[in-house]
């Protein structure tokens, strides 16, 4: 049953990005602008655009060119990045480690503040406090990250300078890394003056991609915890002697996080669209920011190679969401 | 729910905040050419980035100070909302035609159509929305109708999967069954009897949608891609302000605020028509 819903699930999988393959080629392939004509000097010849034209496989048929670079891709090969020379698979994955870095970060905290506020609230249901959190989290996820990003520029890069508000690493420092998750790889070194200040750097775009997630894990996981109050189970270790908070981590959290579980999954992905317009705020140096850049130099193969790895991101988040889903949840693991 | 409550007894004193700022703001927008103290295209190296009113060196009729370039920060923003304005309706509008149809088909006729639906569905959420509105736009060209069209061709889904939940859920009810029993024709059923019924969610989704397409007109703008670079909007000026944040605070801070305020206040709206027409709410 649950190896029949993953085979499903991959198909599916596999049908979207294949849909997202076929969309992302069409919508550039219509774009006007010869971006063969901007790689090269004014005096080009035009036997010169040719050959180059030839070179990047533009003279054949859009649907050729498709399946040439689509057969490119499933060997791996994404092509050549017309405004950088290099090679568009070693290009992304030199930046998709600090973006992923830079999700995961945040994905803790929206989960370690909405967690926390949802007990909080839950625990001082119907007071000044659940009113004081869901006021908070009301306005937390109206304003989309990209404005939580330029208030927290005001505030903690003009007005209190205490954190960096450009870029993702001090450019002085030695770095020693063998991998691009400088994060994680500083922390394993133990060199935590460096992971000090790749965090001074993080923080600020973490929090703006925080925000609006931690309120929605606040707003859904208050909601479950509240009604799993009530039922005989948790009154029973209430009966029992057990504390509020006891009561609510030991034995309400685990039947209450399941629906959240599902929507915190989605909401990742949001969260990790997010990033392209949080790392440019911040110049911070991610896939985002990146991406940015290859749009604005029309440099197509690499934009068609970002926008698949970033669904490709998207589908396998849902994925293993899902298959955790099917997994904790009784109803269907027995189904 | 603490909204159903208060709709009862009339809106909230929120939603009269929400409304009463929208409404400022909008009225601005259109009238801007008669309430703009100065031309916002005016430059002025004498006049540069002079503070707000309340500090020292501000110069009367330069309300909220000026930019780098000598430009009134005021009424760049006041002619700002006019693009802001014009892209929060239509780019909404549009959307929402186009979810909303295809969520109604998706829900209400199921089968087939519900699943090549479902499928165009899932293959946009995979991709990131801001990416693909600057690439989108890229492509189109920059101008306003570009933006217009890229939010559209982006944001119809958050219609469609709600509509399309909704239309199946009514698409179940007697009444439905009632009237084909009674001789409607399907589409006659799905205009006449199932829209009607989404409607209320399709208004309130129009709001916050509007508030969505401010904020990525902001984001298009912010990186260069919207408008013509002449004319101020919300965006261009925060991008304007992010590079002069340690010279002159004002030329971020006033845009970032008309813009929280103007995507609360959509959202207010949004949330307070979605639980004043929720029946389970009510």
């Amino acid at each position: 049953m649950l190896l029949q819903r993953f085979l499903i699930r991959l198909l599916t999988m596999l049908i979207t990005l294949f849909g997202v393959a076929i969309v992302v080629f069409v919508v550039i392939r219509v774009a006007p602008g010869d971006p063969i004509a901007m790689m090269l000097p004014p005096g080009a010849t035009d036997d010169d655009i040719a050959r180059l034209r030839a070179l990047y496989g533009l003279d054949k048929t859009i649907v050729q060119q498709f399946f040439i670079w689509l057969s490119g891709v499933v060997r791996g090969d994404f092509g050549t990045s017309i405004s950088l020379r290099q090679d568009v698979l070693g290009l992304v994955f030199n930046r998709l480690p600090a973006t992923l870095e830079l999700a995961i970060v945040a994905l803790i905290m929206a989960v370690a503040i909405g967690g926390t506020t949802a007990v909080l609230g839950a625990r001082e249901r119907g007071t000044a406090v659940e009113a004081g959190i869901d006021i908070a989290s009301g306005a937390a996820l109206s304003i989309p990250d990209f404005l939580w990003g330029l208030v927290l520029i005001l505030l903690f890069g003009v007005l209190v300078p205490i954190f960096d508000i450009s870029g993702r690493v001090s450019p002085q420092l030695d770095l020693p890394f063998a991998t691009q998750f400088y994060f994680f790889e500083s922390l394993l070194r133990l060199r935590f003056d460096l992971t000090w200040d790749l965090l001074k750097h993080m923080l600020m775009p973490a929090v703006a991609l925080a925000l609006p997630l931690a309120a929605i894990i606040s707003q859904l996981l208050k909601q479950s915890l509240k009604e799993v109050l009530d039922l005989d189970y948790v009154v029973l270790a209430r009966v029992k002697g057990f504390s509020e908070t006891q009561v609510i981590l030991r034995e309400a959290l685990k039947n209450a996080a399941l629906p959240t579980l599902t929507l915190v999954g989605v909401q990742f992905t949001f969260l990790i669209g997010g990033t392209v317009i949080v790392e440019r705020l911040f110049s911070y140096e991610g896939l985002g920011n990146m991406a940015i850049d290859a749009v604005i130099n029309r440099d197509l193969p690499l934009i068609q190679g970002i926008v698949l790895v970033f669904a490709l991101l998207f589908v396998l988040i849902n994925l293993v969401v899902d298959m955790m889903y099917a997994l904790l949840n009784p109803r269907l693991r027995h189904g | 729910m603490d909204e159903a409550r208060t709709s009862r007894r009339g809106p909230s004193p929120r939603l009269w905040l929400a409304g009463g700022w929208l409404l400022l703001a909008l009225l601005a927008a259109i009238f801007a050419p008669l309430v703009a103290p100065q031309d916002p295209l005016a430059q002025d190296l004498m006049l540069e980035r002079l503070p707000p009113f309340w500090l020292d060196g501000a110069e009367p009729g330069y309300w909220l100070g000026t930019d780098s370039l000598g430009r009134d920060l005021l009424s760049r923003l006041i002619f700002g909302g006019r693009i802001a304005f014009i892209v929060a309706f239509a780019a909404a509008i549009a959307a929402c035609l186009v979810g909303s149809t295809l969520g109604l088909i998706a829900g209400y006729f199921g089968g087939w159509a519900d699943r090549i639906i479902s499928r165009v569905v899932d293959i946009w959420m995979a991709f990131p929305p801001v990416l693909f509105a600057i690439l989108l736009v890229a492509v189109l060209g920059t101008g306003l109708s570009s933006v217009i069209l890229a939010i559209a061709i982006i944001d119809w889904t958050r219609f469609c999967r709600v509509i399309r939940a909704e239309a199946m859920g009514q698409s179940r009810m007697d009444y439905v069954e009632n009237a084909r029993i009674a001789g409607y024709g399907r589409i006659g059923i799905m205009l006449r009897e199932v829209l009607p019924n989404v409607v209320p969610s399709i208004v309130a989704l129009l709001s916050l949608e509007m508030g969505i397409a401010v904020i990525v007109e902001a984001i298009l703008s912010f990186v260069n891609l919207s408008i013509s670079t002449d004319d101020p909007t919300w965006g261009s000026i925060i991008a304007e302000g992010r590079l002069s944040i340690h010279q002159a605070w004002w030329v971020l801070v006033f845009p970032l605020i008309t813009l929280i305020l103007t995507v609360l206040s959509f959202s207010q709206f949004g949330e307070a028509l979605k639980a004043r027409f929720d029946p389970v709410l009510r």
